[in-house]
C-alpha cells in the first residue's frame, strides 16, 4: 500500500473522531442532525476508500447505504418527527460540555493506549482505523450518557454503530455477513426507535428521558 | 434428512411468526403458538436421534443440544400458560386484539432468534440471532404502553443496544486475531473453524476481544454492575415474557459467552477467562442477594433472583474443570424450570389480586390455595432448601469449588444464605399474613407450574443416569 493510501485512510478516520467530538458539544437538536448527517457522510467517505483500497467491491454497497441511509434519510425523517412532535429543540446536558471534552479526550487516549498495544502483528491501516473506530464507540457511548433528551440519545448510539462499522471495513475480507447484518440491525433499530417516539408521544408530553424517571414502580 | 431437523426447529417458529401475525381471533391464534411451539420441541427432540451434520453457519454439538431442548421445552410450557394469561388480558381490556395478534408474532420470532443463536456456528450470525431476540424482547416489553412500561422497554433497548454493540466490536476483534491464522473470508468467523486454530492467535488481541464480548454478552446475561435493564423489564411486560426472559434469554447469552470461552482456553497464552467471570458472577450473588431485601413489587424481587442465580452459573463456569462446569450446567437447567414456574404462579396472582405490589397481597394459601403452595414450592425451590433440585446443584457448585477456592466459596455461600432470608422473608407475608385483595378463584392452567416444579423435585431426589452421563460429557466439553 503506498504512503498516499494510507494517509488518505487516516485522515478520514480521523475526521471521523473529530465528528464525533463536535457532537458533544451541540446544544440545539437540529445541529445535532446535521453533524449527524455529516458523521455519516465521513463514514461513507471512510468505507468507500477502504473499498477501493483493498479492491473490495462489496464494501462499496456499506458506503452506500452509509451515504443513503443514514446520511440523508434518517437525519431527514428525524427533523420530521422532531418538527411534527413539537419536541423541545434545546438539549439538556448531565454535566457540562467543558468536563464532557475533557472526559472525550480521555476516551480517545485510552482506546490509542488498548488498540495500539494490543495489536502491533496487524497490518498499520487495521491498526489505526481499530483504534480510531473503538474512540468512535467509546464517544458515541459519552454522548447517550451525557444527555437528557431521548432523540439526542438516540443520534448517540447511532454514531456508535457507525465507529463499529468502522472498525468491521477495517478488518480485511471480513464476510458480507457483518455489514449487511451492521446494516440491517440500524435499520430495525431505527424502526423500534420509531415506533417508541411515537408511543412515547402519545403518553408523554414530552421526550425527555427524565419524564419517564418519574415513577419506576418502586419509588417510595 | 439431518440437515432438515435443524432448519425445521427455525423454520416452525418463522413460519408460524408470519401466520400468528396475519390470523385474527385470539383463542385459536393463541393455540396455534401452543402447537407450534409443541412441534419445535419435539422436533428438537429428534436431535438425539439423527445426528445432525454441521456445516459453516449451523453446527450442533452436545453442548447445544442441551440448550435447544431446555430451550424449546420451556417455551412450550410457557405458551400454554401464555394462552390463559392472555386471556384474562383480553377480558380485563389491557390488550386489545391487535395487540395480540402482534404479541403472538413475536412471540414466535423470539423463539426463531433464539434458536438460531444456539444453532449458529457463525460468531456473526449469532451476534445477529442475539441482537433480534433483543429487540422482539423489548417490543414485547413496551406492550402494555403504560408510564413504567415505556420506561422499562426503553431502558432495555438502550442498554441492551449498547452490550449488543460492545459484543459486535468484540465479534470484530476476534475475527481480527483470527484473520492471520485462517485466512481472510468466511472462514474467519466459523466457530468450529476458530477453536480449532485458536492456539495461533494473537494473545493480547483475543483478550481485548473477550473482555468486549464479556461485558457485551454479560450485560444480557445481567451481570451485575451492567443488570439495570433486567428489573424494569422483567416487572412491567407481560408475565410470559418475564418467564421466557429469565429462564431462556439469559440462557442464550450466557451459552454464547461460553463459546468464546471455549475459544479463549485453547490459547495458553491468553488470559484465563475464568477469573474474570468468577469475579462477575460473586458480585452479582451479592449484590442481587442484598438487593432482595427492600423489594416492593414481586415481579422485581425474583428478576433480582434471576441475577443472583445467574451469578451462580457465571460463578461455576468461570471455576471450570468437569465438575463445576456439571453443577453450572445442572444449576441453569433448575434455574430456567423453577423460575419460569413461579412466574407462571406470580403472573395468574398478579391477575386475581389486581396488583403486583407485595403489600397489597396476603394470604395467599387461604384465598388461592393450589396457586399459594404452588409458588410456595417454587420459592422453597429457588432458595434452595432440599430436597429440590437446585439444593443438588447448588451443592455441587459449592462443593466442586470449594476444593479450588476457599475463600471465594464462602462468599458464594453467603450470598446464597442471604437471598434465602430476603426471599423468605418476603414471601411470608404473600402467604400467610392477613387475607388481602380479592379472592376470586384463578382461571388459571396449573399444568405447566407443576410440569416444571415436579421436574425439579425429581432432579433433586433422582437423576437419571442418562442425564447424568449426557452432562458430564458436556462438562468436558466445557473444558
Amino acid at each position: 500500500m503506498s504512503s498516499l493510501q494510507f494517509d488518505i485512510a487516516h485522515l478520514l478516520a480521523g475526521s471521523l473522531v473529530l465528528a464525533s467530538f463536535m457532537m458533544l458539544y451541540q446544544d440545539r437538536l437540529y445541529a445535532l442532525l446535521n453533524v449527524y448527517a455529516l458523521h455519516a457522510g465521513v463514514l461513507a467517505l471512510s468505507v468507500a476508500w477502504q473499498a477501493y483500497v483493498q479492491q473490495a467491491p462489496h464494501l462499496y454497497l456499506t458506503a452506500l447505504i452509509a451515504l443513503v441511509f443514514k446520511a440523508i434519510i434518517i437525519p431527514v425523517a428525524l427533523h420530521r418527527i422532531i418538527k411534527r412532535l413539537g419536541i423541545h429543540r434545546e438539549i439538556e446536558n448531565v454535566i457540562g460540555i467543558g468536563l464532557t471534552m475533557m472526559a472525550g479526550i480521555g476516551l480517545v487516549a485510552l482506546s490509542m493506549v488498548v488498540m495500539l498495544r494490543v495489536t502491533p502483528g496487524a497490518d498499520a491501516l487495521a491498526r489505526e482505523d481499530l483504534a480510531f473506530a473503538l474512540s468512535v464507540v467509546l464517544l458515541g457511548l459519552l454522548v447517550m450518557v451525557t444527555r437528557r433528551n431521548a432523540v439526542s440519545q438516540v443520534v448517540g448510539f447511532m454514531s456508535l454503530e457507525n465507529g463499529l462499522v468502522l472498525a468491521a471495513t477495517g478488518a480485511k475480507g471480513m464476510p458480507l455477513v457483518v455489514e449487511i447484518s451492521v446494516a440491517f440491525s440500524v435499520l430495525i433499530a431505527f424502526i423500534v426507535i420509531g415506533i417508541f417516539l411515537f408511543r412515547i408521544r402519545e403518553r408523554f408530553d414530552s421526550v425527555d428521558v427524565q419524564a419517564l424517571d418519574r415513577f419506576r414502580g418502586e419509588r417510595r | 434428512m439431518s440437515i432438515d431437523v435443524l432448519s425445521a426447529i427455525l423454520v416452525i417458529p418463522a413460519v408460524s411468526a408470519a401466520l400468528l401475525a396475519i390470523l385474527p381471533g385470539y383463542r385459536q391464534t393463541a393455540k396455534l403458538n401452543v402447537v407450534a411451539a409443541l412441534a419445535t420441541f419435539l422436533t428438537s427432540l429428534s436431535l438425539f436421534v439423527v445426528e445432525p451434520v454441521s456445516g459453516q453457519y449451523l453446527l450442533v454439538d452436545d453442548l447445544n443440544k442441551v440448550f435447544i431442548v431446555l430451550t424449546t421445552f420451556v417455551s412450550f410450557t410457557t405458551s400454554v400458560f401464555s394462552a390463559s394469561y392472555i386471556q384474562h388480558e383480553i377480558e380485563t381490556g389491557r390488550l386489545t386484539p391487535a395487540f395480540l395478534r402482534f404479541y403472538h408474532a413475536m412471540y414466535q420470532t423470539l423463539m426463531f432468534a433464539m434458536n438460531l443463536a444456539l444453532i449458529a456456528n457463525n460468531i456473526g450470525l449469532m451476534w445477529v440471532a442475539v441482537e433480534v431476540a433483543t429487540l422482539t424482547t423489548v417490543l414485547m416489553v413496551g406492550i402494555y404502553r403504560t408510564h413504567e412500561a415505556l420506561e422499562a422497554a426503553w431502558k432495555y433497548f438502550i442498554l441492551g443496544s449498547v452490550g449488543i454493540a460492545l459484543a459486535l466490536f468484540g465479534t470484530i476483534l476476534v475475527y481480527m486475531a483470527a484473520r492471520p491464522v485462517v485466512g481472510e473470508g468466511l472462514d474467519g468467523m466459523v466457530w468450529s473453524v476458530l477453536v480449532k486454530h485458536a492456539a495461533q492467535f494473537d494473545p493480547a488481541l483475543l483478550n481485548v476481544a473477550f473482555v468486549f464480548l464479556l461485558l457485551g454478552y454479560g450485560t444480557k446475561v445481567g451481570l451485575a454492575p451492567l443488570h439495570a435493564w433486567l428489573p424494569d423489564a422483567h416487572a412491567e411486560g407481560p408475565t410470559p415474557i418475564s418467564a421466557v426472559l429469565s429462564g431462556l434469554l439469559l440462557n442464550v447469552a450466557l451459552y454464547a459467552l461460553l463459546r468464546f470461552k471455549m475459544m479463549l482456553a485453547v490459547n495458553l497464552a491468553a488470559i484465563a477467562p475464568g477469573p474474570l467471570m468468577v469475579t462477575m458472577g460473586l458480585i452479582s450473588v451479592i449484590f442481587a442477594s442484598l438487593m432482595l431485601y427492600r423489594r416492593r413489587d414481586i415481579k422485581r424481587m425474583f428478576a433480582y433472583s434471576s441475577i443472583e442465580h445467574m451469578g451462580i452459573i457465571v460463578f461455576a463456569f468461570g471455576m471450570g474443570g468437569p465438575l463445576a462446569n456439571f453443577a453450572g450446567l445442572l444449576h441453569m437447567t433448575m434455574h430456567s424450570l423453577t423460575k419460569s414456574a413461579i412466574f407462571f404462579a406470580v403472573g395468574h396472582i398478579a391477575q386475581v389480586k389486581g396488583t403486583q405490589k407485595i403489600a397489597d397481597i396476603g394470604g395467599l394459601t387461604v384465598t388461592n390455595p393450589v396457586l399459594g403452595w404452588g409458588l410456595m414450592l417454587g420459592v422453597v425451590a429457588i432458595v434452595g432448601l432440599p430436597p429440590l433440585g437446585i439444593f443438588m446443584s447448588e451443592f455441587l457448585v459449592v462443593s466442586s469449588a470449594f476444593s479450588h477456592a476457599p475463600w471465594l466459596t464462602v462468599i458464594l455461600v453467603l450470598g446464597i444464605i442471604i437471598a434465602l432470608g430476603g426471599l423468605l422473608l418476603r414471601i411470608g407475608a404473600v402467604m400467610f399474613g392477613e387475607p388481602k385483595g380479592p379472592t376470586a378463584p384463578a382461571e388459571a392452567s396449573y399444568v405447566p407450574m407443576f410440569t416444571h416444579l415436579a421436574l425439579v423435585l425429581m432432579a433433586g431426589i433422582y437423576l437419571p443416569p442418562g442425564l447424568v452421563a449426557g452432562f458430564q460429557n458436556v462438562a468436558k466439553l466445557l473444558g
